[in-house]
């Protein structure tokens, strides 16, 4: 029961930590996920140096740790000249690396199409950018989703990680709580117990999404 | 400036791929018992197992390296960063390794334990000699994938003061000001040790592959 209590007391200054968690997480998948839409396209495309860069921004956000991501650039910009606010950086890391992993989730579902759907495409005349957004994208969009929305729980998670460059959301509400109160244990439980049925939650959202997104295939 | 700033970080090797190394193996092994319990024939051991693993899965790695190191010593557990690293990814290695075991079990047809069964082979020799041989090399492509997102993961570790790789660039990064430089080389490091592991597994993979005569 005083656990209870305790965990309820803690509850106002933990809201605004997660209110920025899920802030941050939503910017990082409105951001990220056109940014990987792009470079899928990029990816794909004929002129060679959109393959290049493409690749560079891929590997970059996917081989790098997040951690060493946004180090990199909370050290890093200010020596440019761009000062920018822990929050604004935590956003562009995560939509960076957010963006690497959902290019590949795109590249595959833009392969997945077939190809006679393209041609057909061209000889309804359509043109090349009205038949790929038209035709294409939405095929390629309805097989992308389920491991973009799988991804989309583990960019919750990795939200965490803002914590390290002094982002005020919940991990590091939590540390203050911790150092203030040195009841380590509960508060990072209470932590744990937010995150995961946060998670829990978005997990069966995802579910359901699937099954909806697989109805047609359940009629044939 | 670089050779300077890549000794220093390039003492947190040792450190990640101990950590990484370590959490692994354990994870491994806890991830063997896992998926022992996870097919148990009672009930509430079954249970216990996917609770386990799905309440690993669902909390941040962050959270429970904060809630190992600062969380465990109020009851007078006092771990060492290097402890408690190795112990929190040691928990979450074992819920995903679980899974990868699991997936590759699957992939074993069930004619496989039939078989062994009529040449009267006890079950432990069956699951020991039949089973674990082959589910292991289905499985090995994935251990390998998920030991690469471990080793980013060890990143993580820096956050309760583990001097790995991430935790020599920052300290660089802050004696020298070459914030860009230092955390360009700790990704470099990051990505070469990912493709040595890569290469490592491709090629024990094709081993594995050649010796029953696929390819």
């Amino acid at each position: 029961m005083d656990l209870i209590t305790q965990w309820l007391g803690w509850m106002p200054n933990l809201t605004p930590g997660l209110v920025i968690s899920l802030q941050l997480t939503g910017l990082a998948l409105l951001i990220g996920f056109p940014f990987g839409l792009l470079l899928a396209v990029m990816a794909e495309a004929k002129f060679k140096p959109f393959q290049w860069i493409s690749f560079a921004f891929v590997e970059i956000g996917r081989g790098l740790p997040a951690l060493v991501l946004l180090y990199l650039l909370y050290f890093s910009l200010p020596d440019a000249g761009i000062t920018l606010t822990s929050l604004t950086t935590a956003i562009i890391a995560l939509s960076w690396n957010t963006g690497a992993y959902a290019s590949e989730y795109f590249r595959a579902g833009l392969a997945a199409v077939p190809l006679g759907q393209k041609e057909a495409a061209i000889t309804s005349g359509l043109s090349g950018w009205t038949g790929f957004r038209i035709v294409i994208l939405p095929q390629a969009l309805r097989i992308s989703t389920p491991p973009l929305a799988g991804l989309a729980v583990l960019v919750f998670q990795g939200s965490a990680l803002a914590f390290v460059i002094a982002v005020p959301e919940l991990m590091s509400k939590a540390f203050e709580i911790g150092s203030i109160t040195f009841e380590y244990l509960s508060v990072y439980t209470l932590t744990a117990v937010i995150y995961g049925t946060l998670t829990l939650i978005f997990l069966g959202l995802v579910r359901i999404l699937e099954l909806r997104l697989g109805r047609h295939l359940l009629r044939n | 400036m670089i050779t300077q700033l890549l000794t220093s970080i390039a003492q947190g090797v040792g450190l990640t791929l101990y950590v990484t190394g370590a959490s692994l193996l354990f994870g491994g092994l806890i991830g063997l018992v896992l998926v022992g319990a996870a097919r148990s024939p009672i009930a509430i051991i079954r249970a216990a197992a996917t609770l386990y693993i799905n309440v690993v899965r669902v909390i941040p790695p962050i959270t429970w390296l904060f809630l190992i190191y600062f969380g465990l010593p109020q009851y007078a557990l006092r771990l060492s960063t290097l402890q408690a690293a190795i112990i929190g990814f040691s928990i979450i290695a074992s819920a995903f390794m679980a899974e990868i075991y699991r997936s590759g079990l699957l992939s074993i047809p069930d004619g496989q334990r039939e078989a062994a069964h009529a040449l009267g082979l006890s079950p432990f020799t069956t699951v020991g000699h039949i089973i674990t041989p082959q589910a292991f090399r289905v499985a090995l492509p994935a251990i390998a994938t998920y030991g690469i997102g471990l080793l980013k993961d060890s990143a993580l570790a820096s956050t309760i003061g583990v001097r790995e790789i991430t935790y020599y660039a920052q300290q660089s990064a802050k004696q020298t000001h070459e914030g860009l430089l230092s955390f360009v080389v700790a990704g470099a490091l990051y990505i070469i040790i990912s493709l040595v592991v890569a290469l490592v597994a491709r090629r024990v993979d094709l081993k594995l592959r050649r010796k029953i005569g696929v390819l």
